[in-house]
């Protein structure tokens, strides 16, 4: 039996997309207070541009291109389960959940480096902020990949191929997130 | 992803966010505060618009989607203004911010060490 969520229609769209432009909604909500309060200590703390100084420019910027590519991929899958090809949807479905991998990889080497020179969530409030924004996100990251394996699973079945748009979306918002993320904690020191 | 956009170049798309990219790190090497802006926030809010409307398709989903965005983020920053007085500003007409009581962990480290002082000059 199909979920209902995928067979019946509700405004305009199918159900389970409509779920995830909510999902997206709320988001917006959560990284946009995180990133309002940040600009906004930022603004009136000049020493957070000492501590600005300490982020890893090219880390971050490669961490960016890392998922630009993998957005690139989950909207190629979303075009292969539009033309009915699950296997190749699956495909770039995992090529985009080792973009995920490499990314977090990378954070993890970052954070390393970061927590073993004392820079800590304790620290101050500009590593407070660094580590609970980071953070946040990297979880969405670790959530997007366990998802997507799920609907890859499916996919490379040629079954419920209209997940892989929905995943798609999730996943380009994640990687939103990150370009406003990238500038405040890498660029702008 | 409408029928009626079948050939989008979605590689094409990626190449231009990359060279977005790489001039939102390039311009603020040249540190001028404006061009940090610019290359820095400006192009991020130029990436943000691509992704929504190449990669996310938005613009093809009913009005209401973006409408429903907008009013998240627009409400999201009238309760960030509403609480801005108390980053920016140091006072008010009934209030002020003792700064060393959120800038500075109260000495308990401190405080410790002399107790044990103490108690080892009474020993």
């Amino acid at each position: 039996m199909r979920p209902i969520a995928t067979t019946r229609s509700a405004a305009g769209m199918p159900t389970g997309l409509l779920a995830v432009w909510w999902i997206v909604a709320s988001e917006i909500v959560i990284f946009g207070g995180l990133l309002g309060a940040y600009i906004m200590y930022r603004l009136s703390h000049d020493a957070w541009a000492g501590h600005a100084a300490n982020t890893n420019t090219l880390i971050g910027t490669t961490n960016t291109l890392v998922l630009l590519t993998s957005s690139l991929f989950a909207v190629l899958a979303h075009q292969a389960a539009e033309k009915g090809d699950g296997k190749k949807a699956a495909r770039f479905l995992m090529y985009t959940m080792a973009g995920a991998v490499a990314f977090l990889c990378i954070k993890g080497y970052e954070w390393n480096y970061e927590i073993s020179h004392g820079m800590t969530i304790t620290t101050n409030t500009f590593w407070s902020f660094y580590y609970t924004a980071a953070g946040i996100h990297g979880a969405h990251v670790i959530a997007g990949a366990i998802i997507m394996g799920i609907v890859a699973k499916d996919a490379a079945k040629g079954l419920e191929l209209q997940r892989v748009e929905l995943i798609g979306i999730y996943w380009h918002f994640v990687d939103i997130v990150w370009i406003f993320l990238f500038p405040l904690l890498y660029i702008a020191k | 992803m409408s029928e009626d956009e079948p050939h989008t170049n979605y590689v094409k798309i990626w190449a231009i966010l990359v060279v977005l990219l790489a001039v939102s790190v390039a311009g603020p090497e040249l540190e001028i505060w404006w061009l940090t802006l610019v290359t820095a926030f400006g192009i991020a809010l130029v990436k943000a618009y691509v992704v929504a409307t190449k990669f996310m398709h938005i613009d093809h989903a009913p009005k209401f989607v973006t409408y429903l965005m907008v009013t998240c983020l627009v409400f999201m920053m009238l309760f960030m203004a509403g609480s801005a007085s108390d980053v920016f500003k140091s006072s008010g007409d009934n209030w002020y911010k003792i700064e060393s009581d959120w800038q500075y962990m109260p000495p308990v480290a401190q405080h410790d060490e002399g107790a044990h002082a103490e108690e080892a000059g009474n020993h």
